[in-house]
């Protein structure tokens, strides 16, 4: 049995990374994932793990210290926020594209400008298309839980892919919860030992990594690149059900609340669905049918199975914690794409919130409900895309 | 201690690390710099390569020319990679999961990828005090890209960025002394070097590699197509940098400076210029004071090294 402890999202993750104990570890402080990496730290002062420590200069570099790490062959974690994943941004296109299992705690935070160091999306969705692959967290215990899985999906023999473990930036990861914690030993050997593939300290059979390649075959890399991807929500899947047996606790590639019998949805990631469940709730007493999806694992994004889990609905309200100026809302373009496989396509609409930390309010949930039911009873979308939650 | 004898005649029997077949540039001063650096010793070496013309020229696709394990993965992180490579080696070793066969790290870096772009993440690497060697291979532009200018790039050289116009002739600031900012960082081996001086070269990365902690080595590579020089030149320019003093050989070992060849005779810079395209500009009648103030400068940086490197001999000798 595990330890139910008050901790808050930054402080879970330190812990899951204390009981991974990687190898290797570069980071550098940016808020709000200064205090996971400062938690780390003093385990590591203490001696209460084994890993290597290298506080590097910059993000840049913490990413490309990972990547050396993981290509000498071993465990390798970092964590980041906001400006600091922007300055990673070559290197986790490296890193993925190397086949390099990194495992790195997201503290999903606003871009400048202006300067904002509280919770959005705008980071993660950032880099989506990068090659790593995302799960999204909605408390503590998530975020604990994704960062305990993300190690075995990303090292996983048919994936090796880096992997980000995303929560939402001070909402989570300063958030006091109840989180329950796995004992250090079930933790191990969930884990497991790492597999070194094609290590650099081989000596014995020296490698090379990092090739030029140009027109002849960078494209089939690619291509295989793709492949793997489309691999992973089987290894997500696996890994979740040892999960369940492990803790009991139920892992899928989304989330559905409410969703079977309902005609309406409304889809949603990370902390902002706690609230939109609670709303729900109120609908669902007074009669409305209203359910809610919530992606956990948004690269890669599962399609078809989100398109089976909506096909019933007649409106869909997508909402956003991310911005794509002049396009609608990376989750919202997602979700149009799974509904282009449907027979009969629900209404879409596209909601803005919560952008650099503004609150995510039980009125603005219960505004988007009153409007789906206009949408689902009319078939008519006023406005496809509008900011809510928003000062005019 | 690996340190084997340097004899020529054992050195050429011994196994080449970096393979021909390269894709290097006929006449090319890098991949020399890269096999004196690698000849001069047994020990293991794991090397991480900067992008640039060593890199995109050694390994494509499935050929590859290095005989040790060897990573790249960006322009300015070269640094920064190994740092990550030697700290899973030490992890590892610290957790008893491999065993500590002694290996040496080592990062290769042209001159844009070192003292421009590079420049943050080998002064982390450096400040941070891991066991490692960096090698810049400074040919004094961006020639990978088509000669663009770098801090490392000379006073007056004609490069596609700063080109020998009619306004302006070439480029108006002189280079970076990047070896005296790495020796401010403290590291305990800091030193200059040229192929044309394979001697001292090889000595040179021989101490450094029975030095514990980051080592610095700033190495002189000629690219006849940057320099507009001839193909069978860069061994020649390589030693009229040192005989001319535009490039000394030296080194900085515990803060002490030591000037380890000295020229019998101190050579005109013109003489190290005038064999190279890139300062044709500088010998033009209307530019005659650019030659001046080159000399004077390479002058200047040489009274002031041939001071340090004095008054390094004094605190020896007391």
């Amino acid at each position: 049995m595990g330890t139910i402890v008050a901790v808050t999202g930054n402080e879970a993750c330190a812990q899951a990374l204390k009981q991974i104990n990687p190898d290797v570890c570069a980071a550098y402080p940016i808020t709000p994932a200064t205090d996971l990496m400062q938690r780390f730290s003093s385990f590591v002062n203490d001696g209460k793990v084994d890993t290597e420590l290298v506080l590097v200069e910059s993000e840049h570099s913490a990413m490309s210290a990972c990547i050396g790490a993981a290509a000498a062959g071993g465990r390798v974690a970092t964590a980041t926020s906001s400006q600091g994943l922007a300055l990673m941004w070559e290197m986790l296109h490296i890193a993925a594209g190397t086949r390099l299992p990194i495992v790195m705690p997201l503290v999903n935070r606003a871009l400048s400008a202006p300067l904002n160091i509280h919770g959005d999306h705008s980071d993660g969705m950032g880099a989506r298309d990068t090659g790593w692959i995302q799960l999204y967290s909605e408390n503590a215990q998530e975020a604990y839980d994704n960062t305990v899985q993300a190690f075995r999906i990303a090292e996983h023999l048919d994936i090796r892919l880096p992997a980000m473990v995303c929560m939402d930036g001070f909402i989570v990861s300063h958030s006091i919860e109840r989180v329950e914690y796995i004992d250090d030993g079930d933790v191990k050997k969930f884990v497991g030992k790492f597999k070194t593939v094609h290590p650099l300290l081989d000596l014995d059979n020296p490698k090379s990594y990092g090739p030029l390649i140009l027109t002849d075959m960078y494209h089939e890399y690619k291509r295989a690149q793709h492949e793997v991807m489309t691999k992973v929500p089987g290894v997500v899947l696996d890994v979740a059900a040892d999960f369940e047996k492990m803790t009991g606790r139920k892992y899928s590639l989304f989330e559905t609340y409410r969703l079977d019998d309902a005609e309406m949805a409304i889809v949603v990631m990370s902390s902002a669905a706690g609230t939109t469940k609670d709303i729900i709730d109120q609908y669902r007493d007074r009669g409305v049918k209203i359910g809610l999806l919530k992606p956990r694992m948004f690269r890669p994004f599962p399609f078809q199975e989100i398109a089976d889990a909506l096909n019933h609905v007649k409106a869909i309200a997508v909402l956003d914690r991310a911005d794509s100026f002049g396009s609608y809302g990376p989750l919202f373009s997602e979700i149009t794409g799974a509904v282009m496989s449907m027979k009969s396509k629900p209404a879409v609409i596209n909601k803005i919130f919560g952008l650099g930390g503004r609150d995510y309010l039980p009125v603005q949930a219960e505004q988007v409900i009153d409007e789906l039911i206009q949408v689902a009873e009319t078939g008519k979308v006023e406005a496809i895309k509008e900011y809510i939650g928003v000062r005019e | 201690m690996t340190t084997k004898p340097l004899r020529l005649k054992e050195l050429a029997k011994g196994e080449d690390r970096f393979a021909h077949g390269h894709r290097m540039c006929a006449g090319c001063g890098a991949p020399i710099v890269v096999k004196q650096v690698l000849m001069a010793t047994d020990y293991p070496i794991i090397a991480a390569n900067a992008t640039g013309c060593l890199e995109v020229s050694s390994c494509i696709q499935e050929y590859t020319a290095w005989k040790i394990p060897w990573i790249h993965s960006a322009f300015e992180n070269s640094a920064a990679t190994i740092s990550g490579v030697e700290a899973m080696y030490r992890s590892l070793v610290k957790q008893g999961k491999i065993d500590d066969k002694q290996v040496k790290f080592i990062a290769f870096g042209g001159d844009g990828g070192t003292y421009d772009i590079g420049f943050q993440s080998l002064s982390g690497a450096m400040e941070r005090g891991h066991d490692m060697m960096y090698v810049c291979y400074d040919n004094g532009a961006y020639m990978n890209t088509g000669i663009q200018r770098s801090s490392a790039t000379p006073f007056g050289a004609n490069t596609t960025t700063c080109p020998a116009g009619d306004v302006i002739p070439g480029k108006p600031q002189q280079r970076k002394d990047l070896t005296r900012i790495m020796a401010a960082h403290g590291i305990p081996y800091i030193a200059q070097a040229s192929p044309g001086n394979w001697m001292d070269l090889m000595k040179k990365v021989q101490k450094a590699f029975e030095i514990r902690g980051p080592k610095f080595m700033n190495i002189i590579a000629p690219c006849n197509r940057g320099w507009r020089s001839r193909t069978d030149d860069a061994i020649t320019l390589a030693k009229l940098a040192v005989e001319t003093c535009y490039w000394p050989l030296y080194e900085i070992e515990n803060g002490v400076t030591r000037v380890t060849v000295k020229p019998k005779e101190k050579k005109p810079l013109v003489d190290f210029l005038k064999p190279q395209g890139r300062f044709k500009h500088m010998f033009a009648p209307e530019n005659e004071g650019m030659l001046k103030q080159a000399q004077d400068y390479v002058d200047a940086q040489w009274d002031r090294l041939l001071k340090e490197s004095a008054a390094g001999e004094a605190e020896k000798a007391e």
